[in-house]
């Protein structure tokens, strides 16, 4: 089963291959990773998107939790998180299939960036099902180019996962 | 007052206590060195920097102190990696510093520069680079401390040389703040009472004890459990010790190559109590297959270890000094006198054994070996069939009397690490139980041993064969002995331990083993003992790679 985990960490050199190498040792998958800086300076926050069962699960969050670095470890349960992931994407079009995918983008709320005779570069954010029909979407017209970020995650409801800026802090 | 950074460091190490570091000098560490040579730390100039980490490992293991040891850049930082991979696997407080390249040079690939945090990463409990003075005095105190607490580890220190030649004012911090890192003693109190109650409700219960119980110095609380409670006792190749195996609740090691009466005490048994042992594959044999009956009690303090192999009923994570004191105050005794009967009858059919003829056998060495020492001496060892022979037949009766390689299993581990143990607990009888394989693998020790007067006694179990390897060889590779046959290409170990200015002794007969070990304690050097053993001795009992642990060679199909 996939699995959302997100990850503080201290905001330190090195600590992104701490973690990737936590991974690759111990033959852990890695379907995503990201990362980036929180309203905390001194901390990062990544989202990894993992998947095994439920024993490999609770290695790798243990595993997590024992480095040094890593200051704490959540596993998103089902229902309890949104997700969302940026894509570029670029797209070969011709005089005869511009219109069909111009409809296409359109239709999945996806933006364009950049439109060229033969090319067209498209943006689009969303969780991972919106991501996964506007790829199969643009797919038969030919793609040339997918970059993506990984998915990113915040959990549902007032709590804060850092335990930071309580939200009656500012009411 | 302004420091250099060489001298933070070093006033750093007398903050902690350090009074010994091992180690080898070289291009970047030229101001440390510069320091320690009027500083009273004692510095033991190894001749491999190899040597120098198992010198500390052995150390640390000896005195449950944290090892220092020291190597310049690139290769010599390289050279430490086995040493503290080997600590790594066996859970020992070390910290090692490495100098390196000027900062500004560092990812130019300059000269003798390696990426040793890179490399040490998955080896170490925790690394450092430091990249700015500011940093050093803080990092010192965090890396003894991340090394020393827990499930202790080692911990390295990248020091580039500029650092060490920048000044700065030393304040040395009080105590460390680390949000990542608070690790946890106290057992959880629902979970030993539940641990409580299923020792009490138990019938056939054992106690499966490792390394966990030296490190945390819960020995005494240990005998208490078992010995209170009628509870035979097992113990791990690192926990050897931590029970003493004159009692009679002493069931000796288990494991591929434990006694036959551990090995199916486990497999009979209804209640598994793990202290401090992980589990590891040599234990447990096929998992599956692993203790079917019984129900599972882990305490660790370490949640990685929890359900990582075998799966656990009651974890309970935490020190295992202070939980076993919990327990020992909760539990009620249950009535095992059955079991311990059914024990009594496999220990009578199945007892450790080898013949006793009038040849040279390795095994009666290390009986000689008990006799002549009554338990009180440190035995150090390679790895190999030294080692495994070494766990069977001397009779540990204290904790920190065992000092071997058990979870990375490093041939030449032994002997810098006997040198380490002398260095710390230097009024013991400190051996190195070898193989001629091990033995050549760190044998340039010889010098750093007899020049700083350390007089550890090596026993050589000189069969002119790789002899585990060999073992496996005969019995499952048909025989075909390849590159496992050392005869006619080793040194002359005699001659080779007078040129180092060591005594030199050969042993041929079974009958002069007594005296030369005699000697050889009385002797105020390094003594190298090369006993003539027989060839194909093989360890038995054996779990084949793969089996349930009552499937024995040589121990009785249960």
């Amino acid at each position: 089963m996939k699995h959302t985990i997100s990850v503080l960490v201290e905001n330190k050199f090195g600590v992104l291959a701490r973690i990737s190498g936590l991974f690759s040792a111990r033959g852990y998958n890695i379907d995503s990773l990201a990362v980036g800086m929180t309203e905390d300076p001194t901390v990062s926050r990544m989202t990894i998107v993992s998947e095994g069962d439920d024993k490999t699960l609770e290695q790798i969050k243990k595993q997590l939790n024992k480095l040094i670095d890593v200051i704490k470890v959540v596993d998103f349960k089902e229902g309890e998180f949104v997700d969302r992931e940026l894509i570029l994407l670029k797209v070969a079009v011709s005089s005869k299939t511009r219109k069909e995918v111009l409809e296409a983008i359109d239709s999945c709320g996806a933006k364009i960036v950049n439109a060229g005779s033969k090319t067209i570069s498209v943006e689009a954010a969303g969780d991972q099902n919106a991501i996964k029909s506007l790829i199969e979407l643009l797919r038969p017209f030919g793609l040339m180019e997918v970059v993506r970020t990984g998915r990113i995650a915040l959990e549902i409801g007032d709590k804060a996962l850092s335990g930071q800026g309580k939200p009656e802090a500012n009411e | 007052m302004k420091m250099t950074g060489a001298k933070i460091l070093i006033e750093s190490l007398k903050k902690e206590g350090v009074e010994v570091i091992f180690g080898y000098p070289g291009g970047v560490v030229l101001p440390l060195f510069d320091e320690l040579y009027d500083v009273p730390i004692r510095f033991i100039l190894v001749r491999h920097e190899q040597g120098a980490a198992h010198a500390a490992d052995g150390y640390a293991r000896a005195t449950g102190k944290v090892g220092v040891c020291l190597a310049t850049s690139g290769p010599g930082a390289t050279n430490l990696v086995t040493g503290i991979a080997t600590a790594y696997m066996d859970s020992v407080p070390m910290v090692a510093i490495t100098g390196q390249v000027k900062t500004f040079l560092i990812g130019n690939d300059a000269f003798q520069e390696a990426d040793i945090t890179g490399i040490t990463r998955p080896i170490t409990k925790h690394n450092y680079l430091v990249e700015d003075i500011k940093d050093l005095a803080r990092i010192v105190k965090e890396a003894f401390h991340i090394a020393r607490t827990g499930r202790p580890g080692p911990v390295l220190i990248d020091l580039p040389v500029d650092i060490q030649q920048q000044e700065l004012e030393f304040h040395y911090p009080e105590k460390v703040d680390m949000r990542g890192y608070n690790p946890n003693y106290e057992g959880h109190p629902g979970q030993i009472k539940r641990a409580a109650k299923a020792i009490s409700d138990s019938k056939r219960p054992v106690i499966y004890a490792g390394g966990g119980v030296i490190i945390s110095e819960a020995s005494g609380e240990l005998i208490e459990l078992a010995k209170n409670n009628n509870i035979p006792v097992t113990l791990t190749l690192l926990g050897m010790g931590a029970f003493p195996q004159t009692d009679k609740l002493a069931l000796g090691m288990l494991g591929m190559h434990g006694t036959a009466y551990a090995n199916h005490a486990i497999m009979e048994s209804d209640l598994i109590i793990a202290v401090g042992a992980r589990f590891d594959d040599r234990v447990t044999g096929k998992v599956d297959a692993f203790a079917p009956h019984a129900k599972v009690i882990h305490i660790d303090i370490d949640p990685t270890s929890v359900s990582k192999s075998v799966d656990v009923d009651i974890p309970i994570v935490g020190d295992a000094k202070r939980i076993l004191k919990e327990l020992n105050a909760n539990v009620k005794k249950p009535d095992t006198a059955a079991w311990l009967e059914q024990i009594e009858g496999w220990k009578k059919k199945f007892p450790l054994k080898y013949k006793d003829d009038d040849k040279l056998r390795p095994q009666y060495v290390i009986e000689q070996i008990w006799e002549a020492t009554k338990g009180e001496a440190i035995i150090c060892t390679e790895v190999g069939q030294n080692q495994m022979w070494a766990a069977q037949f001397y009779k540990y009766i204290k904790p920190r009397s065992i000092i071997s390689s058990g979870g990375l299993g490093t041939m030449g581990y032994g002997f810098p690490a006997a040198i380490g143990a002398k260095v710390g607990k230097p009024d013991a009888i400190v051996f190195d139980v070898a193989g001629d394989g091990s033995i050549q693998m760190n044998i340039q020790e010889l010098a750093t041993a007899v020049s700083n007067k350390i007089p550890v006694k090596i026993a050589i179990l000189n069969n002119c064969y790789l002899g585990m390897v060999r073992q496996w060889q005969e019995l499952f590779y048909k025989k075909r002995y390849s590159y496992t046959c050392l005869k006619g290409s080793s040194p002359d170990f005699v001659k080779l331990a007078e040129s180092y200015g060591a005594v030199g002794m050969r042993i041929t007969k079974k009958a002069d083993v007594r005296a030369a070990l005699d000697k050889a304690i009385k002797t105020d050097n390094v003594v190298v003992m090369d006993f003539v053993i027989e060839r194909e001795e093989n360890v038995f009992p054996m779990v084949p790679a793969g089996q349930a642990i009552n499937q024995m060679i040589e121990g009785g199909l249960a």
